[in-house]
């Protein structure tokens, strides 16, 4: 391996990753929205920009991350799973160990200081699992904030424990009914919120999509995943992992963690999408894979879409992994080749969710499954001599519901 | 010169502003849509906006969404666009049809002009396009000799003004307030004095949208604006049948003929 020096640059400063003026890695992203929302994207962009630069507000993120989130998270060997695993050594990034139980707070708490910053008092954010909502309602209760998050129906119904705890947190949960009431109708009914409340309000926008600045922005937020974890994998082996995965849905844990490693040549980067009940089966989330370019919620990216360019639905167990989009820089990554997206069925992920939590008594988010499901395969195919490293982007009490029923518990009890 | 300019020359003459309705292709049917915007025309609609049924319309309130989900459910497809803008162009009508981008990025969007172009077509309106995104439009609408309707909004800087009716032919669409579609009881405040700084950037027609449903209102509109256009409120006549929407139309036609318009 080479160039294994730990990298000490500053993840807010603009450097070669970064896409040009207008919010393009490569020929994707920009900005697809209506011109009325294009005003506070150029504000957002302008104090972003300056934000980035500013020590006042990148130390005082970098204290809540420390003080608030409970950051740096630990980097963990989990040598039991690794017997699944080819005999590979296998490592996880233990984002579920962050306060709210995922990697979503790192964005959320970037996100509300600038909101502070732009001078407005009330967010929306929109939600699939759950996990982005309960993050945003925890940093606007932590900085005095109004706070709406609109949720798929379907989704307030599988994660209902996660609307509790959003509304014990003070934040009003808007259910939403129209289309395909998951995800992708939580972000479309947001964006609605948006544009006729733009003068007050802040889209919280929870993953890398979306129009520019989101994509680098959030991105930016998250970069610290990748950065620790390359510090801690070089301290804890002295060397760097063969290859990082994380799931991907709309990307955000995938792009913090693949970030710490996009130039160290010698590290695969390799995104799992949901694939549902299988690829052939046409009921999976699998958007790289299986999508092909074309715009939805601000941006161009890969996308599940029909010959009539109508976004198809997406499925997966998974409601954090349930959307027919991804965020531009992965169709990029996909594009140049400098990451791989493989896909896991439910079965496979809810067997990497039971494994981990017999064997190393760590029970995962199924989002963060299928990152597991990815590295059981990763892990015959590199044999023994191979190094994983696993984003575990978040913890599974959410799910516990959906693990109930799929394992049959209720009906054993 | 622009594929639109006759129509704005003749209500101009006619020291009146234009009625523009809108309506989706395919709703609720494909037939059923060209019966309706045929109406429309007979009625008194100088121009019809034909819209695209799209899965995620996040500028449409719900009277809209509920239309396009309808046709997408009776299966419309993209081809029939091009069949409703040719019936609606061969009964003497003038059509323009309003898209969110996707459907015409998918389809090509040389292929997508020509084939509006085609069929009779006379622009695209093109609610998240902006024109720093659009190069390609603006190469395929050139070849095809089509007008490109871009948006204005009351939140829109100097700046973005001056860049959007810069690449705008036809007219330029004000919205008049800040949000998604749907009929309201006021005309937004935010409209005459967005018209105001529109003007101080073109002698192109600008038309006011979002909200107008009643023929005081268009009234209202066209006091100030060249044009009014009138959607969500069409759309739920349109359930009633075509006779509903005749009466609309006639409405609103008679309120585009009672103020003078400001450069009639």
């Amino acid at each position: 391996m080479s160039g294994q020096a730990p990298q000490a640059h500053d993840p807010h400063a603009p450097g070669p990753h970064d896409p040009d003026a207008r919010g393009h890695f490569g020929p994707y992203g920009g900005r697809f929205m209506p011109e009325a929302l294009i005003g506070a994207l150029d504000e957002l962009s302008a104090e972003y920009d300056k934000a980035r630069l500013d020590p006042e507000f990148t130390g005082e993120f970098t204290r809540l991350l420390r003080e608030y989130a409970g950051r740096p998270s630990l980097l963990t060997e989990a040598p039991r799973f690794a017997e699944h695993a080819g005999g590979a050594r296998v490592f996880l990034k233990r984002e579920d160990l962050n306060h709210t139980g995922s990697h979503k707070i790192n964005n959320v708490l970037g996100q509300a200081l600038l909101t502070k910053r732009m001078g407005k008092r009330r967010v929306i954010a929109e939600t699939g699992a759950g996990q982005h909502g309960v993050a945003t309602a925890t940093a606007c209760a932590l900085m005095g904030l109004d706070c709406v998050v609109y949720m798929g129906e379907v989704d307030t119904e599988r994660q209902a424990l996660n609307v509790a705890r959003m509304k014990l947190l003070g934040a009003e949960v808007i259910p939403v009914k129209s289309g395909s009431r998951t995800l992708k109708d939580a972000i479309n009914e947001a964006l609605r919120d948006w544009v006729t409340n733009v003068d007050t309000t802040h889209y919280l926008l929870g993953t890398a999509a979306g129009g520019h600045p989101f994509p680098v922005m959030v991105r930016n937020f998250h970069k610290v995943i990748g950065a620790e974890a390359r510090a801690q994998y070089l301290e804890q082996t002295g060397r760097l992992p063969d290859v990082v995965t994380a799931c991907v849905g709309g990307g955000s844990n995938a792009i913090g963690i693949f970030h710490g490693f996009i130039d160290d040549a010698d590290v695969r980067l390799v995104g799992i999408e949901p694939g549902g009940k299988g690829i052939e089966s046409g009921e999976h989330g699998a958007t790289l894979g299986e999508g092909s370019p074309g715009m939805l919620h601000g941006a161009l990216s890969y996308l599940l879409q029909d010959e009539d360019g109508q976004t198809t639905e997406a499925y997966s167990i998974s409601a954090g992994l349930d959307y027919p989009g991804v965020g531009p820089e992965h169709a990029w990554l996909k594009d140049t080749a400098r990451a791989e997206y493989r896909s896991a069925t439910d079965d496979e992920a809810m067997h990497a969710f039971r494994l981990l939590s017999r064997t190393e008594g760590i029970i995962p988010a199924i989002e963060s499954a299928h990152a597991l499901a990815g590295a059981l395969k990763l892990g015959q195919e590199l044999g023994p001599e191979g190094h994983i490293l696993v984003n575990l982007s978040g913890r599974g009490d959410k799910d516990m519901d959906t693990a109930a029923k799929y394992f049959g518990f209720y009906e054993e009890s | 010169m622009g594929r639109l300019d006759p129509v704005f020359a003749r209500t101009r003459e006619e020291g009146r502003g234009a009625l523009i309705g809108y309506l989706p292709a395919g709703f609720p049917t494909v037939d059923g849509s060209v019966e309706l915007l045929r109406g429309m025309v007979e009625a008194g609609c100088d121009l019809v906006e034909v819209g695209v049924p799209y899965s995620d319309p996040v500028m449409d309130g719900p009277t809209i969404q509920a239309a396009a989900d309808r046709a997408l459910r009776s299966g419309f497809r993209l081809r029939d666009l091009f069949t409703v803008v040719e019936a609606v162009s061969s009964a003497g009508g003038q059509a323009v049809v309003m898209t969110y981008w996707n459907p015409v990025h998918r389809y090509g969007v040389d292929a997508f002009a020509r084939d509006l172009a085609a069929a009779g077509g006379l622009g695209l309106i093109t609610p998240d396009l902006i024109p720093d995104e659009a190069d390609d439009w603006l190469t395929a609408s050139e070849a095809h000799d089509l007008d490109r309707i871009f948006l204005v909004a009351p939140s829109s800087s100097e700046e973005r003004i001056a860049l959007t009716t810069a690449a705008s032919s036809g007219f330029v669409y004000a919205t008049a307030v800040m949000g998604v579609t749907g009929a309201r009881d006021a005309v937004g405040g935010l409209a005459p004095g967005l018209v105001e700084r529109t003007r101080a950037h073109t002698t192109l027609p600008i038309g006011v949208g979002l909200g107008v449903r009643s023929g005081e209102q268009a009234a209202e509109v066209v006091s100030f604006a060249d044009a009014v256009i009138v959607g969500s409120a069409f759309v739920a006549r349109a359930e009633a049948g075509v006779e509903s929407v005749r009466e609309l139309t006639a409405e609103l036609a008679a309120g585009v003929r009672k103020a003078p318009s400001p450069i009639g």
